[in-house]
This record gives structure tokens, sequence and C-alpha cells, in this order.
């Protein structure tokens, strides 16, 4: 069942005081114009998942605000995948009449949207090559969802040239930015408190649910939500969960899975379903991607949330787990360092040792926990929930178009 | 006794900051100093004054970037300690600001025969940044002290911001907005003196909102 879509007025009680009437007035700035995003998809996917809720209220602050997808009877040519996985720093090859499938098909696009806007938002790879496009007026924005730290030099080149057209990029952490002519603007991603993912449950709610997962309630949980591939590290949260279990007793809820078509995943999965098939206070647990609830649930019952990933993107699972009030223990990666305050909401650890101590410490002591998590969910209310990124993208289009 | 009421009315402003990266980065102690001596005031201004309202609910390790970042991401405490002390506010200027900083890790490295860097896979760069600052009018005017502290309960932290570091870090005032009001417009020189005393670089921008409606609060008790 899909989820309602709420008003800028119901995240009165959740924001930061004064926000939903800093939001109006600050959309009174772009009252009215018309603000276009493009994505590759209008179905699946993160980027969906933003715009689906970002658009309607873009709408609500007065904003002439509308949404096309590159979705189509063709499927998207092979090239937009391995330019994604490529600019994200993987191995693939580029074979280079690849690239000109990647233009054949956007120019086909291109000539099929009506693409005058006062700003025109084109979301990651595919729908960039759009900018060939673009008419003499308006403001063109690239924004980039992905991890572009490290690209396939390749990759990169092709894309630039497409990229250096724009009047802005917007880059989800300041370690994603690129030597380019053009601004480069910060707007860290952002969490729904009313999503069946992150509203408040009742504690009835949770006990069921964690029944119903044949999660025991009867001593402390320790929780990592990712899927199973090595840059998550799970093998290396099972070696802390050990450590820490020398001294309390506890137990480890792993939720995540892994992907048919990643044989390492596959693999590693099997791994942990090794690890966990002698230990009874070891949960492994592969959950559809619609299972918001039974995450929510699970982050509200746990006592610490590990996130130790070795690489990661920005790791939105951080700010979910800090806006339940629990302390996070990270690995030092990507997003993570820019949402784990340490010491204030958590701590970044760069081992399985690290992680293991901390845990420790935090087993030990409730206040400090209590702290932490305190600090963690006004860190999140301040930063990172999508009133913040409403605000962002309202004064990105108030700047572009002063 | 009737409450005095100010012949100005106070206008609260917010803002709303969208940060900008410069693509520069340092991966140690020197290249810190030498983008320092390149970068746009602005970016100096952003990672000095402008840290508190990044930090506004949950305030850091240190007030500012640059100690944050030499205590954290380089593990050089003593540099951070440094770093940590400078208040923006005693500078007349952001040329004088830089000149501190760049001046301070001079000195600092001067004692060390190696340059503290991060450790490949343990620590970030320094990302230079800077950051375009929209000022919005919120629409809320106050003639007394009591519709003055009724309205520091409701208006969001992005308009103490405004009107207590930007006021002097960017406009050149000399005191905040709201002790200069409440001295020259409710005639209450020892509320605004104590107002005066509120340092963003101590204590985070919700604690002072708390603390602004305390002070009114036993002013208005004593009136």
């Amino acid at each position: 069942m899909s989820e309602a879509v709420p008003t800028l007025e119901d995240y009165r009680d959740v924001a930061p005081p004064g926000t939903v009437e800093l939001l109006r007035r600050l959309s009174e700035r772009v009252r009215g114009r018309r603000v276009l995003h493009v994505s590759t998809s209008g179905k699946v996917g993160g980027v969906a998942e933003i715009l689906r809720r970002l658009v309607p209220l873009l709408e609500e602050a007065g904003v002439d605000a509308g949404w096309e997808s590159l979705d189509g009877e063709e499927a998207a040519p092979q090239v937009a995948v391995r330019l994604h996985t490529a600019l994200q720093g993987d191995e693939e090859r580029m074979p280079p009449e690849t690239f000109d499938d990647f233009r054949t098909f956007t120019r086909a696009r291109a000539a099929s949207l009506e693409l005058t806007a006062d700003v025109v938002v084109t979301h990651d790879v595919l729908p960039a090559a759009l900018v060939d496009a673009r008419p003499p007026e308006g403001a063109w924005v690239w924004r980039c969802h992905l991890d572009v730290s490290r690209p396939q030099r390749r990759a990169w080149t092709f894309l630039r040239q497409f990229v250096v057209k724009f009047d802005a990029a917007v880059f989800s952490l300041p370690s994603f930015a690129q030597r380019l002519p053009i601004p480069q603007f910060l707007v860290y991603p952002s969490i729904d408190p009313l999503s069946d993912k992150n509203r408040d449950l009742a504690p009835s709610e949770i006990d069921a649910i964690l029944a119903q997962l044949g999660v025991p309630r009867d001593k402390p949980i320790l929780l990592q939500v990712a899927r199973f591939d090595r840059f998550k590290d799970p093998l290396g949260v099972i070696d802390a969960y050990r450590l820490v279990k020398r001294q309390h007793d506890c137990r480890l809820v792993l939720v995540g899975g892994a992907e048919s078509d990643d044989p390492g995943g596959v693999e590693l999965s099997a791994d942990v379903r090794e690890a966990a098939s002698h230990d009874p206070d070891l949960h492994v647990l592969e959950l559809p991607a619609h299972a918001r609830r039974e995450v929510n649930a699970l982050q509200r019952a746990a006592t610490i949330v590990f996130q130790k990933s070795t690489r990661e993107g920005f790791g939105l699972g951080v700010a979910e787990a800090m806006w339940k009030s629990k302390p996070v223990i990270g690995g030092f990666a990507g997003g993570i360092t820019a949402q784990v305050i340490y010491d204030v909401t958590g701590y970044t650890v760069n081992s399985v040792e690290g992680a293991a101590f901390r845990a420790r410490q935090l087993l030990a002591d409730p206040e400090l926990c209590a702290r932490l998590g305190a600090a963690g969910r006004e860190h999140v209310r301040q930063n990172f929930l999508i009133t913040r990124q409403l605000g962002d993208e309202l004064a990105l289009m108030a700047t572009l178009l002063r | 006794m009737s409450e005095p009421t100010a012949r100005t009315a106070f206008h609260f402003h917010t803002c709303w900051e969208l940060p900008e990266m410069l693509g520069r980065r340092a991966f140690d102690e020197r290249e810190l100093l030498e983008h320092l001596e390149e970068v746009p005031l602005d970016s100096i201004y952003f990672h000095t004054h402008s840290s508190c309202l990044r930090q506004r609910g949950v305030p850091g390790v240190y007030p500012n970037d640059f100690a944050t970042w030499a205590a954290i991401q380089v593990r050089d405490r003593v540099l951070g300690e440094k770093l940590g002390i400078i208040d923006p506010h005693e500078y007349a200027d952001l040329e004088s600001l830089r000149a501190e900083v760049v001046s301070l890790i001079d000195d600092h490295l001067a004692q060390l025969r190696s340059v503290p860097r991060i450790m490949f896979g343990f620590g970030e760069p320094f990302y230079f940044m800077q950051s375009r600052v929209l000022e919005i009018p919120t629409g809320v005017k106050v003639r007394t002290l009591r519709e003055f502290r009724d309205a520091l309960t409701t208006i969001d932290s992005g308009a103490v911001y405004l009107h207590l570091v930007e006021a002097r870090g960017r406009k050149g005032r000399r005191r905040s907005d709201f002790a200069a009001w409440v001295d020259e417009q409710l005639k209450l020189p020892d509320l605004a003196a104590r107002m005066g005393r509120l340092n963003p670089f101590q204590q985070s921008l919700e604690d002072i909102r708390r603390r602004l409606v305390t002070l009114a609060d036993e002013a208005l008790d004593r009136a």
C-alpha cells in the first residue's frame, strides 16, 4: 500500500521551531516560478523516492513544480548502467562505441520532452545529456546523487563534457565535488520523519513486529541495516559483536541481503549465515525493500546501531538511527563522518576493535547512550530532515534566479 | 507601571544558508595554510563565523572548522586547541582573522620536524567552502520586551544567528542587533549588556535562544 503524502503543515511538530514559517517565507522568493526535475526513472530508485515527496512539497510552497522521467518503451542503453558503475569507481569496461548509444537515446528522449522552465534540474547520469537540448532561457542544474569521489577517469571525462554546460552542479558531500568551471553547491540528502520508515511507533507495535521477526527483547540489541557487500563489512560487525559478547550479554541483528546478480554479495551472505548458524543471539534477517516498518521497529528496539562501512555513499541509515535517538557507531567513510559527531552523537571507528570498544563503553553506560541518542536526534532535526532539503531546493532556485 | 515601548519596532529576520564547495582541499597542515592564504574571505567566514549555524542544535568539538579538522582528522590536538580558542568577534575584519589563523598555523609548523597530515583512509581532507546566505524577513515585529521574548520562542534559530553573528561578522556592527535594540529602544542597558555577553562560539544557537528568553523573563520579573 502506498503511503499518504504529508503536507508542509504536518512537519510543524517534528521540524525545528519556526521551520514551516521560514519555508513559506523563503518560498515567496520563487513563488509562481517553474522548476522541472528530470530523473532517469519515475518509478524506482532513490531519486524517484526523494522526488515523490519533494515535488508535492514544492508545489504546496507555491512553486510550479514538474517532474519528468526518461522511462519509456525502449530500455535505457546499457552504457548508462555502465557509466553509473564506473563513475562510482568500480571496474567497468567502456568501449568507445557505446557512448554513441548514450547520445542517441538522450537525443530522442529530449525531442519528446518539454524542457522549458525557470530552473531545470536533471538528476544523475542519463538526463545530464539533455543539456545539449537546453533552450536559451532558464537555469540548468546537474544534481549528482552518486559517490563520484573516485570516478574512473574515462567515464568522468565523458560525462564532464555535459556537466560544464550547466549553470550549477549539486553534490551530496564535499568529497564528491570535482574540478568544474561552474558553482558547485552542497545539498545533503534527507530522511522523511513522517514516512513508514521513520514515523513514531507505539511500543506495542514495536513488540509485535519484533516478535513476528523472531527477535526477543530480553537483552540489548546491536543492529546493522545494510545490504551484504564487503564495503558494509557485516563480517567485521560480527567480529566486533563477539568481542562485545565476552563482557556484555547482547544480541546482534543484521538486516540485509544480497542481489542475486552480485556473486560477491551472495558469497558474503552465505558466510554471514554460516556465522549466525552457531549463535542463537545472532539474527540475520533478509527483508524485502518494502519492509520499512520492520526496519523502523528494529531501529527503535536497538540499543546501539552500527553502520560499520569501509566505503559508503551518504549512508542515510545513520540519520534514520539517530532520529530514533540511538547512538551510532559508524565506519570512517563517506557521509557517515558528516552525520556522526564524534563523542557527541556517536563514534566513528577504523577497526573491529574500535567498534567493539565503543559498543562495550555504551552498553556499560546507559547515561552515555541517552546523551548521545538525544544529541543525535537533535542533530538530525536540524540537518537531515526533508524540510531542510526543501529549504535548500528553494534557496538554490532563489540563488539561480537572482 | 506600563512596559517600555520602542519607537522603532524590532523586525526579526532569519536566513537560509546554501553551502558552496570551492573545489580546494588540504591533506596536511601546510596545504591548509597555503589555501588559507588564497581562498576568498567568504570562505574564512564560512569556516569560522558561520560554523555555529551548522551546529545550531548540537555544538561540535570546537567552534570553528579549522580547529575541528586539526583535532579530529589530523589528530593534532595541540593545533586544534590553539585554533579552537579563536573568537571571530575579536578581530576587526576578516583579513585580520585570516592573518591570525595563518600565523598561528605557521608558528605551530615551525616547531615541528614534519608536517602533520591525515592518515590515508583514516582522516578526511579539509574541504574549503563558502556559502550564499539568503536573508528572509519573518514578518514578526515587536515593540515591547514581552513581545520580544514571546517572538524568541517561536522564530527559528537562523534568526538568532543573523541578528547575533551576521550583524557583527558580516555587517560590521559593534554589537548584536538584540543588544542594540534593547539598549537604544527599550532603554535597558543592563539587559543589553547581559545579552551582549552571550557568545555563539561557546554555546549552540538553541542554547542562546533559551538564554535570551531567560534573560528577558528575569528583566520582566524585576520590572
